[in-house]
């Protein structure tokens, strides 16, 4: 039986241009800046720019405290909920996929309603209160790939042996969940901590609506200004989320499976 | 929500499972369930604190219904055009017998390009396609095809669908792989040794079963491509009236100059993607049952 492989190779070959030609021609086009040569200016350009590095490194801060408060809330939920109140489980899924569902945009509106500086809970009335409210509201944006990553993880180890052997070397439940199930599904975190700082590392609409200094608002405001350093920063932009999506690929080979269900 | 709490285990003095699921509830109370509600009632209230269904009339005028019009049609061009390329492109690497390290290099590009969104995808399909990016202009130098002139524009209804493909095509391989994964090879050789052929085997057998995946992905899509607003703001400004531009104006500068009607503009977003999972959740009920 032979199959014709002219077709898939043709949609195959299709895709890949669409994909391909972009990033190809953005990197091009970012190379032009200096008149009558190929030259990487606009990177020179875009490096020299102080607000480059304030912007990016507020949005890393703010990135690694969303992956910490993410963490914090999602561990400890995901393990008992599976542990001891599996009843509880569809309700949760639901739950975490209600932020791919309502906008984010919607949801941000709401928090500036609820929590504006004449509110019971004045988040936006400080600028420590906006960045807690902005660091919660990129929690809740990434809740879906956090839970879904620790959720996997916690489903190739066997919690409930693992939680009975330490119970009866006399562990308690705080040494049980940061001693032996953190390390235990450390590879599906730190999965779920690099798709979070994908997420968070360019946001744009959360972090200008609370006008905080983010590296989004920043890359739309030299997108209005500028013609080749934003072809510089996409490529930048690009080169980020490869290597943030690289490190996920190459920590799922080091993912430990303890159990014999292997789903 | 959930009301764990009150039913203590007698066995343990410390109740440790309302503690550990107490975070991820206040969380989920306080950033999703209490703004929705706080949207929910704002747009059924007036200036001066009353009950009003002032507001939800409100979002009848031709601007705002234009704007839900525009985001409907980019959100479902941009879904099902996803959709489709998407799982033509997975059929074509998972079952037309191409490389298996292909496999694996695109699996790991569209997890990349599913999150290349926002506005570095916006300013790379600038520069592409943009009237001056690259491509706009070798299509003219070189072929003679000059698009702007033909009537096309990235800043316009297909130039966005096109933008939102980038992120679309990948997002819907990265769910359907699984579903397609699960066609075992057996269904495909015994439908050929019935005397099936290819294109019977997939209307008959293949399609029928991917059917609820591709739904489910589809609304996923769908409600992915409404919400989105950064690659169209960094895309198009406020060229392109969608709703998320629109509402975006009016939690700035309360451009609609009335809250209550912001309100029950991010209400009807809510409504609409909703009513997309209801859809889906109909229509899969009804493909498993006809499944049986």
């Amino acid at each position: 039986m032979k199959t014709n492989k002219f077709w898939p190779w043709l949609i195959f070959i299709l895709g890949a241009a669409y994909f391909i030609i972009p990033l190809l021609a953005t990197f091009i086009f970012s190379l032009r800046m200096r008149r009558d040569a190929l030259s990487f200016d606009a990177y020179v350009s875009v490096f020299s720019d102080p607000k480059f590095f304030a912007t990016f490194g507020y949005s890393l801060v703010v990135g690694v405290f969303t992956i910490i408060v993410g963490v914090l809330v999602v561990v400890p939920a995901v393990y008992f909920v599976r542990l001891r109140m599996p009843w509880l489980k569809p309700i949760m899924e639901f739950t975490t996929l209600l932020p791919l569902m309502i906008p984010a945009l919607v949801l941000v509106y709401g928090y500036i309603r609820l929590y504006g500086s004449s509110s019971l809970i004045p988040f936006t009335g400080s600028v420590l209160g906006t960045d807690i409210l902005l660091t919660c509201a990129y929690v809740m944006l990434a809740l879906p790939y956090m839970y879904r990553a620790v959720d996997n993880g916690m489903r190739t180890i066997d919690i409930g042996t693992l939680t009975e052997a330490a119970q009866i070397a006399g562990a308690n439940q705080v040494q049980i969940i940061g001693q032996i199930i953190l390390p235990n599904i450390l590879v599906a975190i730190l999965s779920g901590a690099f798709l979070t700082f994908a997420i968070v590392i360019g946001e744009f609409t959360i972090a200008s609506l609370l006008a905080r200094p983010a590296f989004g608002p920043y890359l739309v405001g030299i997108g209005t200004n500028r013609a080749y350093e934003p072809a510089a920063l996409a490529i930048i932009s690009f080169v980020i989320t490869w290597g943030a999506m690289g490190m996920i690929n190459v920590l799922g080979r080091f993912a430990p499976r303890t159990s014999a269900r292997n789903t | 929500m959930t009301d764990t709490a009150s039913q203590p285990t007698q066995r343990r003095r410390i109740p440790w499972d309302a503690l550990a699921i107490a975070p991820f509830v206040i969380f989920a109370v306080m950033f999703l369930v209490l703004p929705t509600i706080s949207l929910i009632g704002g747009a059924f209230t007036d200036r001066a604190g009353n009950f009003t269904f002032e507001n939800i009339g409100g979002l009848f005028t031709p601007q705002i219904l234009n704007a839900y019009w525009i985001s409907i049609r980019v959100s479902g061009a941009s879904a099902i055009l996803g959709a489709l390329i998407g799982l033509a492109i997975t059929l074509a690497i998972i079952r037309g017998k191409l490389p298996a390290p292909l496999r694996s290099a695109v699996m790991t590009f569209s997890g990349v390009a599913s999150n290349f969104a926002g506005v570095p995808l916006a300013f790379a399909f600038i520069a592409s396609l943009g009237r001056i990016g690259l491509v706009t202009i070798i299509l003219r130098d070189v072929f003679g095809l000059d698009l702007y002139r033909a009537g096309f524009s990235l800043f316009s209804f297909w130039g966005l669908t096109l933008t939102y493909l980038y992120f679309q095509i990948p997002l819907m391989m990265l769910t359907i792989a699984p579903a397609i994964d699960g066609l075992k090879k057996e269904w495909n050789e015994a439908a050929q040794m019935l005397g099936a052929s290819q294109w019977q085997f997939w209307r008959y057998v293949g399609l029928p079963i991917l059917w609820p995946s591709v739904l489910g992905t589809l609304s996923l899509l769908f409600a992915n491509a409404f919400g989105a607003i950064a690659t169209a703001w960094a895309l198009t400004g406020s060229n392109l009236n969608i709703v998320t531009v629109l509402l975006y104006n009016q939690i700035r500068g309360d451009a609609l100059q009335n809250p209550g009607l912001g309100a029950a503009l991010a209400l009807g977003m809510i409504v609409i993607t909703s009513l997309a999972n209801i859809i889906y959740l109909f229509v899969a009920q009804r493909a498993e049952r006809w499944m049986k």
